[in-house]
């Protein structure tokens, strides 16, 4: 099993959220137009959507990096011209979100919002800031391990997928019930980026590579 | 369906919650735009997202992606910036404190043998993957009983699934993530 389950009562939110009876599965699937998906452009995108350090005056605070890597379909096919979002907190694990209540500062010179369209090889590419970890209020001393959150869309609106990203060796993972609400640990491990010495740019950032797969469906058991 | 990742495991890449803090990042004004009201055919749809307390949800983000009056599939651009004629299909809202959100688009035409339909995705904290739901729409009983998806839902639930009419193209659609009058969620 990939995915997490819609309830995981570790992760507290999710015992009022998630639904309690069975999905429908129609004989016949997806119609057509699910089975489609929304299609953007690069005249829709801003210039400086893929490199969020540089979206103010003035350099953010924190490690910069470069986060890479492929979205694929299940066959390991390149899905080409899709939109990646992404977001996260800033290097003191704080979001540029009103709703943020953690005393971490703020960075006038990070947003900590991206996006861009994957290339001909199914390649996005984001110059960003490490993001710190922060707490939440699910349990006592709750602490979300530093991630990136990524949304993809996919050639098909039903293989839509928002997940997080994490950074390799993070000792919060095993107490992060959002982390460890996905059964399998080798699914689990899918959501940790790699170090890569070759996206690593001298003098400059360090890089990570991460590839996206895109199965038929998250709502999937 | 498997395949082999980087490491070697099979499968996709699994999911995780959109989270609480997104609102700054994902919506954007036209997201739920998806036509401009003033065109004669513009309809729109306004509900609320509701939890298994009856207690609104006020970071859910909600997307539709739909046929357009004729039931062509949209296959261009234009879901962010908006140019007031290209119709593009694609339409996202965050809710508001009262878990409410709203949309402006036309009815989709059929396509195939289904009533005319939107697809709808919800994504919210405490959402570990989202729910995946149709709206239909109330003037089509006749489509409805040879739709092949409203076939497949029992019958006391099926209402989830239809707008309800609040004035001249005006609908209202409730989804009701858990509990009493559960929206229907498809599995897949
Ligand atoms: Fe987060």
């Amino acid at each position: 099993m990939t995915h997490p389950p819609y309830l995981s009562p570790g992760y507290k939110s999710t015992v009022l959220r998630a639904p309690a009876q069975e999905l429908v599965m129609p004989k016949l699937g997806p119609d057509s137009v699910e089975l489609a998906s929304p299609v953007f452009g690069h005249q829709e995108l801003g210039r400086l959507d893929e490199d969020l350090t540089v979206q103010h005056p003035g350099e953010p605070l924190g490690e910069r990096i470069v986060v890479t890597g492929r979205v694929l379909d299940g066959q390991g096919r390149p899905v080409r011209g899709t939109l990646v979002e992404v977001w996260q907190a800033n290097a003191a694990g704080r979001y540029a979100h009103l709703g943020d209540i953690h005393p971490a500062p703020l960075d006038p010179n990070f947003t900590g919002a991206g996006r861009c369209l994957t290339d001909d090889d199914g390649r996005y590419r984001f110059v960003t800031i490490k993001p710190g970890a922060y707490p939440w209020r699910n349990h006592h001393n709750a602490w979300r391990p530093a991630h990136i959150h990524f949304s993809v869309f996919g050639t098909a609106f039903t293989q839509r997928l928002i997940t997080q990203m994490y950074f390799p060796g993070d000792p919060l993972f095993a107490y992060d019930p959002i982390f460890q609400s996905i059964p399998d640990e080798r699914a689990r491990e899918k959501l940790i980026c790699r170090f890569d010495m070759d996206t690593t740019e001298p003098e400059w950032a360090l890089g990570y590579q991460w590839d996206i797969v895109l199965g038929d469906t998250p709502m999937e058991a | 369906m498997t395949t082999a990742s980087h490491d070697g495991a099979p499968g996709p890449t699994p999911s995780q919650t959109v989270g609480p803090f997104f609102g700054y990042a994902l919506p954007y004004e036209t997201g739920p735009r998806v036509v401009p009201g003033w065109r004669p055919d513009a309809i729109d749809v306004r509900g609320r997202v509701l939890d298994g307390a009856g207690e609104p949800v006020p970071d859910a983000l909600l997307e539709i992606w739909q046929a357009d009056e004729s039931g062509r599939i949209p296959r261009r651009p234009g879901g962010i910036v908006r140019d007031g004629h290209d119709f593009s299909g694609f339409g996202r809202c965050g809710t508001d404190a009262d878990g409410a959100f709203w949309f402006t688009t036309v009815k989709p035409g059929a396509v195939g043998d289904g009533a005319p339909c939107i697809a709808v995705l919800v994504f919210a904290r405490g959402l570990l993957k989202p729910v995946f739901t149709r709206l239909y729409f109330p003037e089509d009983e006749t489509a409805h009983a040879a739709d092949p998806l409203l076939g497949a839902v029992p019958a006391e639930r099926r209402a989830t699934l239809i707008a309800a009419r609040e004035g001249e193209r005006r609908y209202r659609f409730d989804i009701r993530l858990q509990g009493d009058r559960e929206t229907v969620f498809l599995g897949f």
